[in-house]
């Protein structure tokens, strides 16, 4: 069997008296695909930045290509972190960057290379994700909603990474810009042969971006099977979620 | 991530049958809200003092940093400089003129300028402008997952972030201290003269003859110390800031004021090492 690029075992996490996540158990081979659904305040995000190291499990372990990362700093969390991307919900680019100098960061900043090279690969993949040379120079706030997304994106593969995460990558979107995005996202994975860990509650990006499909569910994974089998899963919570309806297991967050 | 707040652990205090908190259990978890929030201060501090003087630095952060800091202060110091330096001359004319010593205005004036009031001065109208301005920035930069993405990019908000604020105020602070003196002892010149009568010249050959390089140093070293506290306290809660326009206004609203007292009890504190130690 493939190691896994990523492995989550056992992990909890709490703030307060509230548990969070209480014991995930998720693993991603090299090069899969995998969604990670729930509703709102299910943890998923909370679980994304465990696995990321944004923040630390209170229990449990996570492993990054066969290494314990749980408690990892300095060195050996940046060495981790030169093989991961990130797509935030927000998008998360820094107000005060341009464009290119945003998607450059980590080149100029981590890598060392140079700002007249670092800008050459940073309109390239610029161009990946459809976006010209003229919004280069542009800042964030000057960009709609998805050109923001594309960027984050652009910022997130320029490494080409061996695990890319995204963060609700079409919330707040129309829905054709939130197919475009996850045409692009498809097409860059691909591209790239990484593996990518998604969250959203988005049924449609998760259909088609999903090789397996996870559903998170008061802080465990209460189901996991490939995309194609989402919609007749046969557990009453998938259901629910994934036909959107108030009625079930599920109490609506509201 | 700051998820539990020292003030989580005040409103957690239960209440009595009255409706009231029980008055020992809130001051039981306000002492040690108030302990646990100087050992985060305290952490944070020395993560960014070693962030500040170990390599890596990001030089061109920290000379943007610099030009917002010290160079767009610098309106509102000297403003405050002039009026200030403008009314001590006017209140020593007349407190002295009670004992026929207005003669001594000019002196005087030299002395308070330098040694305290153009160093608080500048410490106060910073804390208000650029202590609650990183809060905001930084605020605003947490809630929106700025600082989580600097860290995916294997940037340490400590280094990119944190560090050039700091040093940039250490040493536009001192500048910014350098110039209010002398445009607050030129303030107080410009009353004397046209407004109490003094004799220019004079004036000004008093003021040079009577301060010392010891009470500059003095104004100067305590700017140092004020630069420090301002960039500490403004990336300190703005690091902190919960989400939210509230979350953000409130982490401002925190620097502005914990920068201000903390000028003031620290300006006492130096005052008396330096009246010690015959400074």
């Amino acid at each position: 069997m493939t190691q896994p690029i990523l492995k989550l075992e056992g992990v909890v996490k709490s703030f307060g008296r509230n548990e969070v996540l209480r014991g995930v158990d998720i693993d991603v081979a090299p090069g899969q695909s995998l969604v990670v659904i729930g509703g709102s305040g299910s943890g998923k995000s909370v679980m994304l930045k465990n696995a990321l190291g944004l923040m630390t499990p209170d229990a449990g372990k996570v492993f990054f290509d066969g290494h314990d990362v749980t408690q990892s700093k300095g060195k050996t969390r940046e060495r981790m972190r030169a093989r991961v991307g990130m797509l935030f919900q927000s998008g998360a680019l820094f107000d005060s960057l341009t464009v290119w100098e945003n998607v450059a960061f980590r080149l100029i900043h981590a890598d060392g290379v140079k700002r007249r090279d670092a800008k050459e690969r940073a309109l390239a993949t610029l161009k990946k994700v459809r976006l010209g040379s003229d919004v280069a120079g542009l800042y964030p706030a000057e960009i709609s909603g998805g050109m923001q997304k594309r960027v984050s994106l652009a910022r997130s593969i320029i490494s080409e990474p061996d695990l890319i995460f995204f963060d609700e990558p079409t919330t707040g979107l129309d829905p054709i810009t939130a197919d475009a995005i996850n045409d692009l996202i498809i097409e860059q994975v691909r591209s790239l042969g990484a593996a990518t860990v998604s969250i959203t509650h988005d049924m449609a990006s998760a259909r088609k971006i999903a090789d397996e499909v996870a559903m998170l569910f008061e802080g465990k994974i209460i189901w996991r099977g490939k995309a194609s089998d989402v919609d007749h899963s046969g557990n009453e919570y998938v259901d629910q979620f994934v036909h959107g309806r108030a009625d079930g297991p599920i109490q609506p967050a509201i | 991530m700051n998820y539990l707040q020292g003030s989580a652990i005040v409103s957690n205090v239960s209440t009595h049958k009255s409706g009231f908190p029980n008055p020992l259990r809130w001051i039981g978890a306000s002492v040690l809200g108030l302990f646990a929030e100087i050992g985060r201060l305290s952490v944070f501090s020395a993560r960014v003092k070693l962030a500040a003087f170990t390599p890596r630095w990001f030089w061109g952060e920290i000379w943007r940093q610099m030009i917002r800091i010290g160079f767009y202060s610098f309106p509102v110091v000297g403003m405050s400089a002039v009026f200030i330096g403008a009314a001590l001359a006017l209140n020593i004319y007349t407190g002295g003129s009670r004992y026929g010593a207005e003669q001594f205005v000019p002196n005087i004036v030299v002395l308070g300028i330098t040694r305290e009031l153009g160093a608080v001065i500048t410490g106060l109208m910073l804390a208000g402008r650029v202590s609650a301005g990183i809060s905001a920035e930084i605020g605003a930069m947490r809630v929106t997952e700025q600082i989580d993405a600097l860290e995916t990019l294997s940037a340490s908000p400590y280094r990119y972030l944190y560090a050039p604020r700091f040093l940039a105020a250490l040493i536009t602070l001192p500048i910014l201290v350098a110039a209010s003196d002398i445009i607050g002892v030129m303030g107080g010149w410009l009353v004397s003269v046209y407004s109490l009568g003094f004799d220019s010249t004079t004036y000004l050959r008093n003021t040079l003859d009577f301060v010392t390089t010891e009470d500059i140093i003095v104004g100067l070293i305590k700017a140092v110390v004020f630069g420090g506290v301002i960039a500490l306290m403004g990336c300190y809660q703005g690091d902190r800031s919960q989400a939210g326009a509230t979350g953000v206004g409130r982490a401002a609203t925190l620097s502005m004021v914990g920068a201000a007292v903390l000028v003031l009890a620290s300006n006492y504190v130096m005052s008396n090492l330096f009246v010690e130690i015959g400074l």
